[in-house]
């Protein structure tokens, strides 16, 4: 039985880690990898909360997540060697073409 | 032969509109013949017409045809249909025979003009507009021709259009009298409204049954005729147009702004005299019209170097004797003067129209002078023409027909002495500005070379119109008797002043005005620019000159605020409203679009905050 | 069948034109001419075969179900109102397509497929009795409008389309909320879905129902009429618009509005119009004196002129909320011979700008001696636009005055005082473009024969209006019978 509270806590710390490598990273690969934390912590509160209930339906979501996580890696990744191809860089700052 | 009474106004519309469709493109012969001819065969049928009518009157003593229902709503039914009676009869015989004589004038006097078709087409539509006016049967169509006139007279007034003076001029003319024709469709609205037809002699009957003598609506009716008459007559407060009207060409100014439309306001209230006689407020109204605008004209006229201004000024003088006998209650004195009027004005115009082209187009009287040798023919028939517009006794049309105004204003109730007095000073002015005119102009030493003489085409008609200027009053005694088949006779009370003194006084009157302007211009030549040397004098002049500063005033009150509003005004201050709303819209939408900043990372935390704040509410609430 | 016909014919021949116009111009132009003249002559045929009236309200209908689940119908009809204004749009689509002959360059097949369109949706939104059909036709004939202004326009083309767009696609919005709620009010009253025109004239409603109701309809026709304060668009579009474009604003699109004024407020709410006909009447003599005076401002030619017509039409909606046989047959007539006579200025000024390529009246001048012919017409027309009596304005404005007189002598009074305002403009233009000197010596040729045709065809229409309307009075005599029936009708 894995304790809850902490389990929840170590999720949200690793959910936050995720969403502070979103905001303060530049790099694009970065970013990627950062919103893959965010997909993790979430399964983690999938499975644990799935513990706590008994039930193996925590497990299943956490395999959608996992490949839900690899359709995006592969579409995300895609779409970075495009950007690459088109403005030499990875940093998203630079690709703001969508300013109002 | 009454039957043919439409071919009167229908002949010269159809003149009218044959050259204005193949005019251009036809020789000038063929236009005269056309133009000329067509107001000929207009006046040998209202000459027809007019022996048939006076020698079998009809039963009812008047005579009425309908040609077709003209609008036609519930009960409203105005026709085009017209009314002959001694009134509209006199009125049409004059105003064919003077147009045609006016007409045969212009074929030599616009010789070589290049709206030459255009300028009989103008003068035919014009005839076909006065004619109507005339013998309408209901106010509406009345209402047509008179339109139609001030249309014509609009278009001649600006005929020679590249001169931009004179399209204002025109422009002036045809505002100014459609404001006072505001007043008539008004008056036309309250007329139908309160006695259900438009009809003149249904109208005027049903005033009659409706109305008490001084009854508001009777008063109200009145003074918005007068309105409209005041306009198309050139009187107070309305007078202003027809000065600047003399930059038509001349025998424009003799047929339409002497002899016939500027009387149409004369004809308007002797037509509808049921109506005054009911509202014995506007008629006293239309009485001081008159003698206030016989006064104020005469001396305006005074002070004018324009020989056709001076003639102008006159006009307006001369219809406001009509004005006075009308609101006298003297109908058939009113409608006798503009006869005689027609006779003499007309003919004062056409000589000096003589003169001008004689002298390069000279309308200066100060540049004139001793033409009595020069051009014979306008002497004689312009001093015929004068002494008859002064009233010289017994011998001339004019002296009758102004005598009978003067005796009746003496002898009305509505009247009485100061009418009379006014009428009488009246009298001394005409008789000064007219010899001051004549002097002038054909006295003294030549100023100006003389370059051309006119031919019989041009002195044909003037002459004939002398002898009616001279002949004309004669028919005095059964002229009145005729209208009093038409108008109410004149009722005598008052003053008792008798016909010998009161033409006595009136002769004197004119001698004395001759006596003086032979004294100042021909004797003392200096004598009249010593009297405008001292400030009142000049003054005086200048306020005269420029007709009462009624010109300036009306330019500076109504004119000048309302070309600078509408110009102000050009882009439509309405729009802005909807112009602010989209500068709003605009607004937010930069504002908004301003957090489009295309970051990554900016909209991402936009997200997240926004998660944050979200949970952050539905947690604690 | 007939009706169907008038509409289908049209649409047809719009688009023939723009198959043709492939293969050449001029075909487009004559199948688009044929099209409009064989619609105008079975209008014509209908007029004078019209059948005796009293036989009910419409001379003639055609009725197919269309959507019957919530009872749509396809139902077409004609009564006098009707069937004149038809006469008048195939009319002014004959003379539009006429002066667009030389004008129009570029894309003349869409041109025709548009200015056609149009047509079909004036002449849907004169005929259509179904509620939903009436919207649908009214939404029809706004999008080729907007592409004949933004594709064939002057200078500022792009921003008076969409002026005109948002003006009249908002205000039709309020329309069909109007036209949702009375439908469900009438399903409320009577159990009964149905936008069929003449089941919804006698729905119960509540007094403040009926007056958001009819504020909803008054607000769509407003805007189209204009009436002051919703008229800023038509200057702009006015102006910018090809000829043929401005003639069918000015002479058509503002008479749907009118013609909806007649055939839907006041019949629908009698008595919630009744009681907002003072406050109409006001804006009319307000749009009456403020048109004219604002286009007494402009220097430019056309800009002119459509001012004029928010002028002209204050006549109208001035004639129609006062509510009398003589105002009503006044509106009328207003409306036919504003469609000509404004039309006919329309015409008139594209010309010059076809010829001088300017609209501006500071740079004219003296045109007289340059274009008699057209000079001549132009004053005719600007006499006719002044209500000149004899000319057909002058008819339906006296009646409108005449009757609006019964009601308030001080906005008759007013209104005339309009009359003497329209002096003003119309000399300003005759003396500012044609009189004067020829300071910038144009030298253009005078109107080509198919051009004085055209404004010879419109002079004797004003002439017969002015001097012998008994026609027009009488077809839409039984109209104005029903209308002064109706139970607050005064």
């Amino acid at each position: 039985m894995l304790p809850i509270r902490e389990g929840f806590i170590v999720a949200g710390i690793l959910f936050t880690l995720g969403v502070v490598g979103v905001l303060v990273r530049r790099n694009l690969l970065f970013v990627l990898m950062s919103i893959e934390i965010m997909l993790n912590a979430a399964g983690l509160a999938f499975v644990i909360a799935g513990t706590r209930w008994g039930q193996p339906d925590g497990q299943v979501m956490f395999l959608f997540i996992l490949a839900m996580a690899a359709a995006e890696v592969s579409v995300g990744l895609g779409l970075v060697l495009e950007l690459y191809h088109q403005f030499k860089t990875l940093d998203t700052d630079a690709i703001s073409r969508m300013k109002g | 032969m009454l039957g043919l009474l439409w071919l009167v106004p229908a002949i010269p519309f159809a003149g009218a509109l044959w050259l204005a469709v193949v005019g251009p493109r036809l020789r000038e012969r063929a236009v005269a013949v056309i133009g000329t001819g067509s107001i000929a065969a207009a006046t040998i049928v209202s000459l027809l017409i007019g022996a048939q009518f006076l020698s079998s009157p009809p039963a009812s003593g008047a005579y009425t045809q309908t040609l077709w229902t003209w609008v036609g709503v519930g009960t409203f039914q105005p026709g085009i249909a017209f009314y002959l009676d001694a009134l509209s009869l006199v009125m049409v015989v004059v105003v064919t025979f003077v147009s045609f004589l006016i007409h045969l004038y212009s074929t030599e006097f616009m010789h070589g003009d290049e709206g030459y078709s255009r300028f009989f087409a103008y003068m035919n539509l014009f005839v076909a507009s006065m004619v109507t006016l005339l013998l309408a049967d209901n106010l509406l169509l009345l209402y047509l021709g008179w339109e139609g006139v001030g249309l014509c007279s609009y278009l001649l007034i600006g005929f020679w259009y590249k001169d931009t003076v004179n399209g204002i001029a025109g422009q002036k003319a045809f505002i100014v009298t459609r404001a006072g024709d505001t007043a008539m469709a008004v008056g036309l609205y309250l007329l139908f409204h309160n006695l259900g037809t438009l009809r003149i002699q249904d109208l005027m009957q049903a005033a009659h049954d409706h109305w008490a003598v001084g009854s508001p609506l009777a008063v109200a009716a009145g003074l918005l005729l007068l309105g409209g008459a005041v306009g198309k007559s050139a009187q107070l407060p309305l007078q202003t147009w027809l000065p600047d009207a003399m930059a038509g060409p001349t025998p424009t100014s003799a047929l339409i702004h002497a002899a016939t439309m500027v009387t149409a306001g004369v004809y308007l209230i002797a037509r509808t005299h049921v109506v005054y006689e009911l509202a014995p407020a506007a008629q006293f109204a239309v009485a001081m019209v008159g003698i206030l605008t016989l006064l104020m004209a005469g001396c305006s006229a005074l002070t004018q170097w324009d020989i056709k201004r001076v003639l102008a000024y006159s006009t307006i003088s001369q219809i406001g004797y009509m004005f006075l006998a009308l609101g006298v209650g003297a109908w058939g004195a009113a409608i006798f003067h503009f006869m005689t009027h027609a006779f003499f004005k007309a003919l004062l115009f056409l000589a000096s129209g003589i003169v001008i082209e004689a002298l390069h187009h000279e309308h200066n009287i100060f540049r004139m002078g001793g033409l009595r040798k020069e051009l014979p023919v306008a002497f004689w028939t312009f001093l015929a023409g004068g002494c008859a517009l002064a009233g010289l006794p017994l011998i001339t049309a004019g002296f009758y027909s102004k005598d009978l105004i003067l005796w009746s204003t003496a002898n009305s109730p509505i009247g009485g002495a100061l009418l009379w007095v006014g009428g009488l000073i009246g009298v001394l002015f005409t008789s000064l500005y007219t010899f001051r005119l004549i002097f002038l102009v054909f006295f003294g030493d030549v100023k100006t070379p003389v370059s051309h003489r006119p031919g019989m085409t041009m002195g044909g008609p003037v002459m004939v119109l002398a002898a009616l200027a001279i002949i004309g009053g004669f028919v005095k005694g059964s002229f009145e008797t005729l209208m009093t088949t038409a108008l109410p006779p004149f009722h005598e009370a008052g003053l008792g002043v008798s016909e010998l003194v009161s033409s006595t006084v009136a002769g004197v009157a004119f001698a004395l005005g001759l006596v003086v302007a032979w004294y100042i211009w021909v004797l003392h030549p200096a004598l009249a620019d010593q009297a405008v040397e001292f400030s009142g004098g000049r003054l005086l002049h200048r306020f005269w000159f420029s007709d009462w500063g009624m010109d300036w005033l009306y330019d500076r009150l109504l004119v000048r605020p309302l070309v600078w509003a509408a110009t102000i005004n050009k882009n439509d201050v309405i729009d802005s409203i909807y112009d602010g709303i989209a500068a709003v819209t605009t607004t937010f939408y930069r504002a908004a679009s301003l957090t489009e900043t295309g970051k990554l990372r900016w909209h991402a935390a936009w997200i997240a905050g926004g998660t944050v704040v979200t949970l952050a509410i539905v947690m604690l609430l | 069948m007939t009706l169907l016909l008038l509409i289908l014919i049209l649409l047809i021949g719009g688009v023939l034109a723009w198959a043709a116009a492939r293969r050449s111009a001029s075909a487009a132009r004559w199948i688009a001419l044929i099209a409009v003249l064989a619609d105008f002559f079975i209008t014509l045929n209908l007029w004078i075969s019209k059948p005796a009236a009293g036989a009910g309200r419409w001379i003639t209908e055609a009725d197919w179900a269309w959507i019957p689940q919530i009872g749509v119908r396809f139902h077409l009809a004609v009564d006098g109102l009707s069937l004149l204004l038809l006469l008048l749009t195939f009319f002014l689509g004959v003379l539009s397509v006429l002066a667009s002959w030389r004008e129009i360059t570029d894309a003349v097949g869409f041109f025709h497929l548009n200015l056609l369109w149009i047509l079909a949706g004036i002449a849907g939104v004169f005929l259509a009795v179904d509620l939903f059909l009436f919207y649908f036709a009214w939404e029809l004939m706004l999008v080729p409008m907007y592409f004949l202004i933004a594709i064939w326009g002057h200078e500022d083309r792009i921003y008076a389309a969409v002026k005109f767009f948002i003006f009249t696609q908002l205000s039709g919005l309020l329309m069909l909320i109007a036209i949702l709620a009375l439908f469900f009010v009438h399903h409320g009253a009577t159990g009964v879905y149905t936008f069929e025109y003449e089941e919804l004239l006698n729905t119960p409603m509540a007094p403040g129902a009926a007056m958001w109701m009819m504020l909803g309809f008054f607000i769509a026709f407003a805007v189209k009429l204009p009436v002051i304060v919703l008229h800023t668009w038509l200057p702009d579009a006015h102006t910018e618009a090809p000829t043929a474009g401005s003639v069918v604003l000015a002479g058509l699109l503002l008479k749907t509005g009118a013609y909806g004024m007649l055939r839907f407020v006041l019949p629908l709410f009698p008595d919630a119009a009744h009681a907002f006909a003072p406050v109409a009447m006001a804006l009319g003599v307000a749009g009456i004196l403020y048109g004219a005076f604002c286009a007494f401002g402009q220097t430019d030619l056309k800009r002119l002129v459509a001012y004029t017509s928010v002028s002209h039409l204050g006549f109208v909606l001035l004639g129609i909320f006062t509510w009398n046989s003589l105002a009503l047959q006044g509106a009328v007539v207003t409306m036919i011979c504003h469609g000509i006579s404004t039309g006919a200025l329309f015409i008139i000024a594209g010309a010059i700008q076809h010829r001088l390529h300017t609209r501006e009246m500071g740079q004219m001048g003296g045109l007289w001696a340059v274009v008699p012919r057209l000079s001549g017409a132009a004053l005719f027309f600007a006499l006719a636009s002044l209500g000149l009596p004899g000319l057909g304005d002058f008819v339906g404005e006296f009646l409108v005055l005449l009757g609006a007189y019964k009601q308030s002598i001080l906005l008759s009074v007013l209104a005339t005082v309009g009359v003497l305002f329209a002096t003003f403009y119309a000399l300003k233009l005759v003396q500012r473009a044609f009189q004067g000197q020829n300071t910038f010596n144009w030298s253009v040729p005078d109107l080509a024969p198919h051009e004085g045709l055209v404004m010879a065809v419109m002079i004797v229409a004003l002439l017969w209006l002015g001097l012998y309307p008994r026609p027009v009075l009488t077809t839409f005599e039984p109209v104005v019978a029903q209308l002064e029936q109706l139970p607050a009708g005064r």
